[in-house]
């Protein structure tokens, strides 16, 4: 199970509010390992969130957005049952993508 | 579906230039704006993402604790309060890269994202938000505590 | 020059002395309720949570020369018994005639079970993202909620728990160092840091029953083996050995001192 996901949405019957905790090192490129030797950048860059067909929230990151990345937000609209979807491309060409149930 | 790109809100030229001449299309380009990342100071990308003549607002804002205990995780809200918000951008002034992220705001979403931050040391978080009608930004000063032993 | 104007400028010293007091005091608070503020915004979503779900998945997948997962390990309560184990841990264990913590059951249920080395096991232990952090990850979340239960009554435990005793109270070492010379006392810190007085069960309780955490500093959970690792370096003694029996007797004492707190561990820490 490579950079396990773990998504949370909930509907208010107005809004729902999406809660994104993504595994993910989000290496600098400027930090030593244990041996002294340096640790490649390794961060992810891009990120989508759909609801249906619909992109409710899209981003560009560098390398200074926190290791084990959280990224939380609201979009009108939503109803429980439906599904949500997230999706990331990092700087080395990962990619990953998971779904969550309204709730 | 609702597209946007920071392009349009005046990215890298190099980048601008390709799209001008036909060599990338708008998508592709907008993937990620390699120049705005890796450039420094809180001036120079403002210029990059075309907001050179951004004004202070007290209705963009940052939320995030006075002072984090550890830089290498702050949290923080960034959000808008004006009408038509289309994007939010998070800066970090003493970052050694000062552009930390770019939150695309389509409609029906709102103009309010929280997420994580690594900051290098104390210094001013900026939200750059481009609306309809230009650009706007609101700061806050983070103190980062390097903490000693213990935990 | 009468008694009182002769005593006028030391009253004035001595009262703008003491707004001196009053002024740090009150910063110190600002900056410990903004500390707070800050652990309180991070505990919406702790990474300690993707952590426990790939302990979960190590725990049920089959793995190693015998192709077992390790559902039959018995934590304590029986084989395959999670709820609440972790909370009753260190304890005896007949079967191999040791007092284990979650750290070296989990060694021996993975070299038992799973028929892997023990070196292989251990090899990578304190390494971000090893299997152990996953596992006693999982294994503590699933007490959450739990009482801490060390009554440490039982024989070989009572024994063990008098070393833990000892070694908490005892100088040694570079720097005539124990451990109670930071953590028997209110109220004190290390930079912005409080260190808890664990020789008052309430401040045991409080800290104990955080960990595993995950440590924003680390970007990773560390077991208390590793916490314990830590603390007794930086006291300069020599580094015990993974799942020693000098890490069992500390634990052994520190979760005795937090019995009755209930569990809300992994918890997130700077």
């Amino acid at each position: 199970m490579a950079y396990p996901m773990k998504i949370r949405a909930n509907s208010d019957g107005t809004e729902t509010e999406v809660k994104i905790l993504m595994s993910h090192p989000m290496e600098t490129g400027r930090r030593k390992d244990e041996d002294g030797n340096p640790v490649p950048a390794h961060f992810i860059r891009n990120i989508t969130v759909t609801h249906g067909d619909v992109v409710v929230l899209s981003a560009q990151w560098g390398p200074a957005i926190s290791a084990n990345p959280f990224l939380s937000f609201r979009f009108r609209g939503g109803v429980p049952g439906e599904m949500v979807k997230v999706a990331w491309r990092d700087n080395l060409g990962d990619t990953k993508s998971q779904e969550a149930m309204i709730a | 579906m609702e597209r946007r790109d920071f392009l349009r809100q005046g990215g890298g030229s190099l980048a601008a230039a390709l799209l001008g001449a036909g060599w990338l299309t708008p998508a592709q380009a907008a993937e990620w704006n390699r120049v705005a990342f890796e450039a420094k100071g809180v001036d120079v990308v403002f210029r990059l993402l075309g907001a050179g003549d951004a004004t202070a607002s007290g209705d963009v804002y940052v939320t995030a604790p006075e002072i984090a205990e550890n830089g290498a995780v702050v949290p923080v809200t960034v959000g808008s309060r004006l009408p038509g918000t289309q994007s939010i951008a998070i800066l970090i002034e003493k970052n050694p890269n000062t552009l930390t992220a770019m939150f695309d705001i389509p409609q029906g979403t709102a103009p309010e994202v929280h997420t994580r931050v690594k900051m290098a040391e104390t210094c001013r978080l900026y939200a750059l938000v481009r609306t309809e009608n230009g650009f706007h930004f609101g700061a806050k000063e983070i103190k980062i505590t390097l903490g000693g032993c213990g935990g | 020059m009468t008694f009182r104007d002769r005593l006028l400028p030391w009253v004035t010293a001595l009262a703008s002395c003491l707004v001196l007091v009053a002024g740090a005091r009150a910063e110190g608070r600002s900056a410990a309720d903004a500390i707070h503020e800050y652990r309180e915004m991070l505990e919406d979503a702790n990474p300690a949570d993707l952590v426990e779900m790939r302990g979960e998945e190590l725990w049920s997948t089959a793995r190693g020369p015998r192709h077992a997962s390790l559902e039959q390990c018995d934590l304590g309560l029986g084989p395959g018994v999670l709820d609440g184990a972790y909370a009753r841990l260190p304890r005896y264990f007949a079967d191999t005639g040791r007092v284990q913590d979650a750290e070296s059951r989990l060694v021996t249920c993975i070299t038992r079970l799973q028929g892997i080395p023990r070196e292989d096991v251990v090899r990578h232990w304190y390494r971000r993202g090893s299997d152990i952090e996953a596992l006693v990850t999982f294994v503590a979340a699933r007490s959450k909620g739990s009482p801490v239960d060390v009554p440490a009554r039982e024989p070989h435990e009572a024994a063990l728990l008098a070393v833990g005793a000892d070694f908490f109270f005892r100088r040694s070492g570079p720097l005539d160092f124990a451990c109670s010379t930071c953590h028997s006392q209110d109220d004190r810190r290390i930079r912005l840091q409080e260190v808890p007085n664990f020789t008052d069960p309430a401040a045991a309780r409080a800290s104990m029953t955080q960990w595993p955490a995950y440590r924003v500093s680390q970007s990773s959970v560390w077991t208390m083996e590793r916490r314990l690792v830590d603390c007794i370096r930086q006291m300069r003694y020599p580094e015990p050995g993974f799942a020693s029996d000098v890490l069992v007797a500390l634990q052994l004492y520190l979760q005795h001192q937090a019995s009755g707190g209930v569990m809300q561990g992994p918890g997130i820490r700077r």
